[in-house]
C-alpha cells in the first residue's frame, strides 16, 4: 500500500493555499500601498509605498511559482525567506516616529503565524522529496490514488457489475459515458475539473474473472490514465473488498489540479465518493437521494426533482 | 406544501415549500397526520448542530398515510397508516443486517461530511442536518421517504396516532436506553433528564425489571411528572447533592445503571458549569457533557453508563480515569429505531404503557415556531410537543 497519495495531497493542499494567499497579499501591496500601509500601521510614505510594492511584486512571483509547482518546497522556502524580510522591515519602521506600534505588533504577529504556516509546509515537502519512494514527484506520474470499500454481495455479482465498463456512469460522478468499442476497446467521456470535457479511448489489460480488472487510455489520448479493480473475498462472509487504484495526468497539469482543488474536487475523496455510490447501487439497487446534497441548497423538496439530480451528480 | 422550516438559531419559519416527488425507486410519500418536536430538535433550534442551512425542513418524529410508493415498493400501497422510524436505513447493508439500522452504510448521501467529522458515517436522518444526509423533515404536510420496503411499519387502525407515534423515536430511544443496560432484578437505574426521552427510559427501566428508578432534572414539573407518570423517585439537582443522595437511596452501592437522556447541552452548578459554558461560547468543545460526568462518576463500580441524549462532537474533562479503574461500560448509539417498533408496538397493544402519557401541547402543524419556544423555554410546563397536520 502506497503513502503516497494523502501525505502528499495535504502538503500540496497547504501550498496551493499559500499560493493564492501570495498572490492575494501582493495584488494589495501592489494595488494599495497606501491604504496598507495605514492599516498596518505603517506612517504613509513615498519610501514606504515603494517599498511596499516590491514586495507586492515579490509576493506575486512566489505565489505564481508555487501554484505552478505547488510539489517543489523550494518556492515555499522561498516564502518563508520573504516573511523573515517582512519581519524585520515591520520591526525597524515600528521604531521610527509616526508609526502605530499596536498596529505594527498585530501586522508582525499575523505575519510570525504565516511564517509558521509556510516553515511547517515547506518542511512536508522537503520530506516527501528526500523519501526514497517518492524521488520522482507526480510531474511524471501525475494522481494516483487506491480506496478500498467492502461490499456486502458475492464476489461473483460485484465483478460482473464492474466487468462491464458501460455501467461506470451511474456510479462514478465525473464519468458522462463509456461505450465498449471492440474487443477489450472502450470510449470514455468524462467532464473534468471545472467543466472541462474529455474523451479519450481505452483498452482492457486484464481480465482475471473475480480477481482483477485493469485498463489504461491508448496512445494520444486528451488525459492519459489507466486504472485497475480488484476483487477479493472479505473474512468471515462479509461480502467483497473492492481495490480500487486510478493514476492520471489531470488535464492542465498542475494548475488545473489547483483549480480543481479550489472547487473541492480532489481526486482521493472523488474515488472515495464514487466508491461508495457503487457500494449504495450494488446493496440497495439505487444511489439514494436527499433534498439537501452537500452544502448545495436546503434540504427542502425541490420543484423539478433533476436539480437535485443533477447536484447530486446522479444521471439515473 | 406547508413546512416548519430553519431559517438560523432560533428562528424556525412556517414555509411554503414544493410537495416532495418520488426520487428513488425505493421511495414512498407518507401524507403527514401527526409530527412532534424531539428535544434533539432543540440543540437544532439552539444553534449547535453544524451543517445546518437556511430552509430545511425539519421533524423526524411522523406519521401519516402512504399517498404514493416507488415501483420498488412492494409492502406498502396507497391509504396504509404508518409510523416512519427517524433512522433511514436500507436494510441491506452488513449494519443492517445485525440490526443496527442507526449504522446503515448507505442512507447518508453526504456521507463525506460525517466522515471529516467522526471518521465514519452513521446513517442518513430525516430534518436533522446535511451532515446527517439532507434529508427534508417531517414538519410539514408531505415526507418523502426513502427504503420505504424497510422503515415505515403498518399500525393498527384502533391505536390512534397518540399512541403510537412515539414509535417513531422517544419511546425506542428511551427503551434502547435502558435494554442496553442489562437490568437484573434489583438493579437500581438514574436517569439524567426528565424530558419525554428520560420519561420513557423510566418507564422501561421498569418494564425491563428495574427495581428502583431515580430520575434527576431541575424543573420541579417534570420531576412531578416523573413521579407521577414514570413512576421514579426524584432528585433535583439544584437542591440536592446528586453523589450524596443517590449513596444514601442505593445503600452506598451507587446505581448499577446510569443513564444520560440529557445530552450536549447540560446544565451544571458552580464552576464546572460555567467552565463548559465558556468554552462551548469559545468554541474550544462543542457539547457540555454535565450529566456525563456525573452519570459516570456516582455509577456503581462494573455498572453501565448508557448515553441517550445527543452529543456532537468534543467534550472536556472526561473522567477517563473512573471508567477505566472501575470497570464501567459506556454503551451508547443513535437508535436502532427498527428494531424496536414491532415489539414496543406489542406491548402498547398489550396495555403494558400508553405512550401519550407525555404529551404536554397539541397544536396545529402551523404554530410549529411557536411550539418550538415553549418546549425550549419550558415554558407552561411543556413537556412534549405534538403537532397535527391533518
Amino acid at each position: 500500500m502506497q503513502r503516497y497519495d494523502n501525505e502528499q495531497a495535504r502538503g500540496e493542499q497547504l501550498a496551493v493555499g499559500l499560493g493564492w494567499f501570495s498572490i492575494g497579499l501582493g495584488l494589495a501591496e501592489l494595488a494599495a500601498p497606501d491604504v496598507l500601509a495605514r492599516f498596518i500601521g505603517l506612517r504613509d510614505t513615498s519610501h514606504t509605498r515603494s517599498i511596499l510594492r516590491a514586495y507586492g511584486a515579490r509576493e506575486i512571483g512566489t505565489g505564481i511559482a508555487i501554484l505552478m509547482q505547488p510539489d517543489n518546497p523550494m518556492w515555499l522556502w522561498s516564502r518563508v525567506g520573504g516573511d523573515a524580510l517582512d519581519l524585520a522591515s515591520l520591526a525597524s519602521a515600528g521604531r521610527h516616529d509616526g508609526a502605530d506600534t499596536r498596529r505594527v505588533g498585530a501586522a508582525a504577529a499575523a505575519v510570525a503565524g504565516v511564517t509558521a504556516l509556510d516553515v511547517i509546509c515547506a518542511q512536508q515537502l522537503s520530506a516527501q522529496q528526500t523519501d526514497g519512494q517518492r524521488v520522482a514527484p507526480s510531474r511524471q506520474t501525475g494522481v494516483q490514488v487506491e480506496r478500498v470499500t467492502t461490499i456486502s454481495r458475492p464476489i461473483e455479482d460485484v465483478y460482473q457489475f464492474w466487468k462491464n465498463f458501460e455501467n461506470f456512469p451511474r456510479f462514478m460522478r465525473h464519468l458522462e459515458s463509456v461505450q465498449v468499442t471492440g474487443d477489450r476497446r472502450s470510449h470514455w467521456c468524462a467532464t473534468g475539473p471545472a467543466g472541462m470535457r474529455v474523451e479519450w479511448d481505452a483498452e482492457t489489460i486484464r481480465d482475471d474473472e473475480n480477481e482483477w480488472i485493469a485498463w489504461r487510455s491508448l496512445e494520444g489520448s486528451d488525459v492519459q490514465n489507466s486504472g485497475s479493480v480488484r476483487f477479493t473475498p472479505a473474512p468471515g462472509a462479509r461480502g467483497t473488498e473492492v481495490r480500487v487504484q486510478l493514476q492520471y495526468t489531470p488535464p492542465g497539469g498542475a494548475v488545473g489540479r489547483s483549480v480543481a482543488w479550489l472547487f473541492g474536487e480532489e481526486p482521493d475523496q472523488q474515488i472515495h465518493d464514487d466508491l461508495h455510490r457503487f457500494k449504495q447501487l450494488m446493496e440497495t439497487g439505487e444511489i439514494p437521494l436527499s433534498e439537501g446534497p452537500g452544502l448545495w441548497r436546503a434540504a427542502q423538496p425541490a420543484s423539478n426533482p433533476e436539480e437535485i439530480r443533477r447536484i447530486a451528480g446522479v444521471h439515473r | 406544501m406547508k413546512a416548519n422550516c430553519w431559517h438560523g438559531k432560533k428562528n424556525i419559519q412556517v414555509d411554503q415549500v414544493p410537495d416532495p416527488k418520488i426520487l428513488n425507486p425505493r421511495d414512498a410519500i407518507v401524507r403527514i397526520t401527526s409530527t412532534a418536536i424531539c428535544g434533539s430538535d432543540l440543540h437544532l433550534y439552539n444553534g449547535f448542530v453544524p451543517t445546518m442551512k437556511s430552509g430545511d425542513v425539519l421533524g423526524h418524529e411522523f406519521m401519516g398515510e402512504v399517498v404514493e410508493t416507488g415501483k420498488d415498493v412492494a409492502n406498502l400501497k396507497v391509504g396504509d397508516r404508518v409510523v416512519v422510524p427517524f433512522p433511514i436505513a436500507c436494510g441491506n447493508c452488513a449494519q443492517c443486517q445485525r440490526e443496527l439500522f442507526s449504522l446503515c452504510e448507505n442512507s447518508n448521501p453526504n456521507a463525506w461530511m460525517a466522515e471529516k467529522l467522526w471518521g465514519y458515517s452513521p446513517c442518513g436522518i430525516f430534518g436533522y442536518s446535511h451532515l446527517l444526509g439532507g434529508y427534508a423533515g417531517g414538519q410539514a404536510e408531505y415526507a418523502r421517504v426513502p427504503f420505504a420496503d424497510i422503515g415505515p411499519m403498518k399500525v393498527p387502525d384502533d391505536l390512534d396516532d397518540e399512541q403510537v407515534l412515539f414509535l417513531t423515536d422517544i419511546f425506542p430511544t428511551g427503551y434502547m436506553a435502558a435494554d442496553v443496560c442489562g437490568i437484573q432484578p434489583g438493579d437500581i437505574v438514574a436517569v439524567w433528564g426528565c424530558g419525554p426521552v428520560g420519561q420513557f427510559a423510566i418507564k422501561s427501566a421498569y418494564l425491563l425489571g428495574a427495581e428502583k428508578v431515580i430520575a434527576i432534572d431541575r424543573f420541579q414539573y417534570r420531576l412531578r411528572m416523573a413521579a407521577e407518570r414514570a413512576g421514579a423517585e426524584t432528585l433535583n439537582y439544584e437542591q440536592v447533592d446528586i453523589p450524596e443522595a443517590l449513596k444514601e437511596m442505593t445503600g452506598g452501592r451507587g446505581p448499577d445503571h446510569c443513564i444520560d437522556a440529557v445530552g450536549m447541552e447540560g446544565h451544571a452548578p458552580g464552576i464546572l458549569g460555567a467552565y463548559d459554558r465558556a468554552k462551548q461560547a469559545m468554541m474550544l468543545e462543542t457539547d457540555r457533557p454535565a450529566a456525563l460526568r456525573q452519570a459516570i462518576l456516582t455509577c456503581r463500580s462494573g455498572g453501565t453508563v448508557s448515553v441517550a441524549g445527543v452529543y456532537s462532537g468534543f467534550v472536556d474533562k472526561f473522567p477517563m480515569g473512573a471508567i477505566v479503574n472501575r470497570s464501567l461500560t459506556i454503551k451508547s448509539g443513535q437508535t436502532h429505531v427498527h428494531r424496536y417498533m414491532r415489539p414496543l408496538l406489542e406491548r402498547i397493544q398489550r396495555r403494558e404503557i400508553d405512550p401519550g402519557f407525555v404529551i404536554t401541547h397539541r397544536m396545529r402543524l402551523d404554530q410549529g415556531p411557536e411550539g418550538y419556544a415553549i418546549f425550549n423555554d419550558k415554558q407552561d410546563e411543556c413537556l412534549k410537543v405534538v403537532l397535527k397536520a391533518a
